[in-house]
């Protein structure tokens, strides 16, 4: 194949903004210093590198330089604020709630914990991916230390009430973390306002670099004491020890900046995009259904469910567009999305997910053409479908008698 | 996931994709899968009066894999006898298309369908006797 696909999946990954890279090139060659150095001018250069990109990440999510720890990446961010908070707080109580739609670096440290004795409590969520605030109070007992609940979903793009659950979380006394990786960036996130003690964010998924990403820990009202999941040097305040990614941080911290100038106008660009691709697909195919939030969800995510046609088979066709699908054939696991069998979609329907996820880079032009061509895919597999025939038929598909295997 | 070359050629161009009418006495027919597993299979068999399958027709809900699947069933199926059908084993079609294991169940359940039809049809003939 000589010409690329076009990129729709810009919740897996994002490219690099060339004005990121610009500044991260020099930090690799000439001012390649350690930031511990300090001793010497390299040394000092990239302290002061790190100090600016600490500025301008904590500056995007409303925060203090002093409370961002910068670390490998969300998941590691997710482990150290699940598992750093459990060690820590573990006099105080053993219980954590989070949400079975959270990503798997939220869902499996929390699965390891109840391994150790933890009590860790799931709550699910309700059809269009929001999780409910009254069985959220319910949950919370004097033993809980640590509510962790994602702002925005990865799959499905439907945005929590975070400012809420800040509020729950403060009234009882308990740590809030929040997963924002898909949020921060792309939408407002204000720890303040929200009332976030603890929150995850990556670098590459908003244009910057892999392999960088930071946790914010308040430091003030509470104060929020964390047990490292790395030991060593002791920097980052001893939370996160290792000699720092100066080039990936140096990136992360424009990413930041660019984010936070074009947030504004480039979520309304990206939700036009998205409105007018529903609009589109809508308007050719029958029988196709939104997952997530009507009005709560991100920007660029468009998650739909095509009945009758499976997502894998449907990825095969339109192999001009780089898209994801919750289809259980996609995953090593040959399960299908568990936050889409959170939201209780049939099962029949997750199968015919796929997540187009727009972002920076993204032009109407490609927007027409992934409509063209996934219009074009569906019709031609639902002419070979046995279940779109029925469906045509008039047969309920509930009365027949399947062999499932 | 990477297809082989096989695959993707039945997958674009499927072979006997379509429809027999289900009441026609020489038609048998076999749906296998279920739809919550993500796939299914209608299969369908013409035999004619020497026993010999003239025609086979299929529709999928599956992932390429599948379609390729059935879709090489259909074309292996047409110029046998019913008793040469019943042999036809899914290991040959794992074979036939290279198919990874984790795609293993969709020749299985080629495979079914293809028995499937074959016990309808042979119902049907019961029945008249």
């Amino acid at each position: 194949m000589n010409k690329k696909p076009i990129y729709l999946d810009y919740h897996a990954t994002t490219p690099l903004d060339p004005r990121v890279l610009e500044k991260m090139i020099p930090v690799f060659t000439e001012n390649f210093g350690n930031a511990g150095s300090r001793n010497h001018a390299f040394g000092w250069e990239a302290e002061k590198a790190v100090d600016h990109a600490r500025n301008q990440v904590a500056a995007l999510i409303g925060a203090s330089e002093k409370e961002i720890i910068f670390t490998s990446g969300a998941t590691e961010s997710d482990n150290l604020a699940i598992l750093g908070v459990a060690e820590m707080y573990k006099e105080k109580g053993r219980h954590i709630i989070t949400c079975v739609s959270e990503h798997k670096a939220v869902l499996d440290p929390c699965k390891h914990l109840e391994s150790l004795g933890y009590n860790v409590t799931w709550l699910g969520v309700d059809k269009q991916g929001l999780i409910n605030l009254e069985e959220l109070k319910a949950a919370i007992t004097d033993q809980t230390i640590l509510v962790s609940i994602m702002h925005a979903n990865n799959e499905v793009g439907t945005i929590n009430p975070v400012a809420e659950i800040g509020r729950i979380c403060k009234e009882r006394g308990v740590l809030f973390h929040t997963d924002a990786v898909q949020s921060v960036g792309r939408i407002p996130v204000d720890v303040e306002k929200m009332g976030i003690d603890l929150l995850s964010m990556s670098a590459h998924k908003i244009y910057g670099p892999k392999g960088i990403g930071a946790l914010y820990v308040r430091r003030r009202n509470p104060r929020v004491r964390l047990s490292p999941l790395v030991y060593g040097g002791g920097q980052e305040r001893g939370m996160r020890s290792g000699t720092l990614n100066v080039p990936g941080i140096v990136g992360f911290g424009e990413a930041c900046e660019l984010a936070q100038k074009e947030m504004a106008s480039e979520a309304e660009r990206l939700k036009g995009l998205r409105d007018k691709l529903w609009k589109l697909l809508s308007a050719e195919l029958d029988e196709i259904y939104l997952n997530g939030h009507p009005t709560e969800g991100l920007p660029g995510n468009l998650n739909v469910s095509f009945a009758y046609v499976e997502g894998e088979a449907l990825m095969m066709g339109i192999k001009n567009l780089a898209v994801s699908s919750g289809s259980a054939c996609t995953s090593a696991s040959l399960e299908p999305s568990h936050v889409l069998r959170a939201m209780d979609v049939r099962e029949d329907l997750a199968h015919t997910s796929i997540r187009f996820g727009l972002g920076r880079f993204t032009t109407e032009e490609d927007v027409l053409e992934a409509a063209r061509s996934t219009i074009r895919e569906v019709k031609r597999l639902r002419d070979m479908s046995p279940l779109y025939e029925m469906f045509k038929e008039g047969i309920d598909m509930n009365s027949v008698q399947w062999t499932g295997h | 996931m990477a297809y082989t070359d096989k695959v993707i050629d039945h997958y674009e161009n499927p072979r006997n994709v379509g429809s027999l009418p289900k009441a026609d006495p020489n038609v048998g027919t076999g749906v296998v899968g279920a739809p919550e597993c993500g796939d299914v299979m209608k299969l369908q068999i013409r035999v004619n009066d020497s026993g010999v399958i003239e025609d086979a027709k299929f529709k999928t809900f599956g992932c390429g894999s599948a379609i390729a699947s059935s879709s090489l069933a259909t074309e292996w199926l047409k110029g046998k006898t019913v008793d040469q059908a019943l042999e036809i084993k899914n290991t040959q079609i794992v074979e036939e298309l290279s198919l990874p294991p984790v795609k293993i169940h969709c020749s299985v359940l080629a495979e079914d369908a293809i028995k499937a039809a074959i016990t309808d049809y042979k119902n049907k003939i019961a029945e008249k006797a």
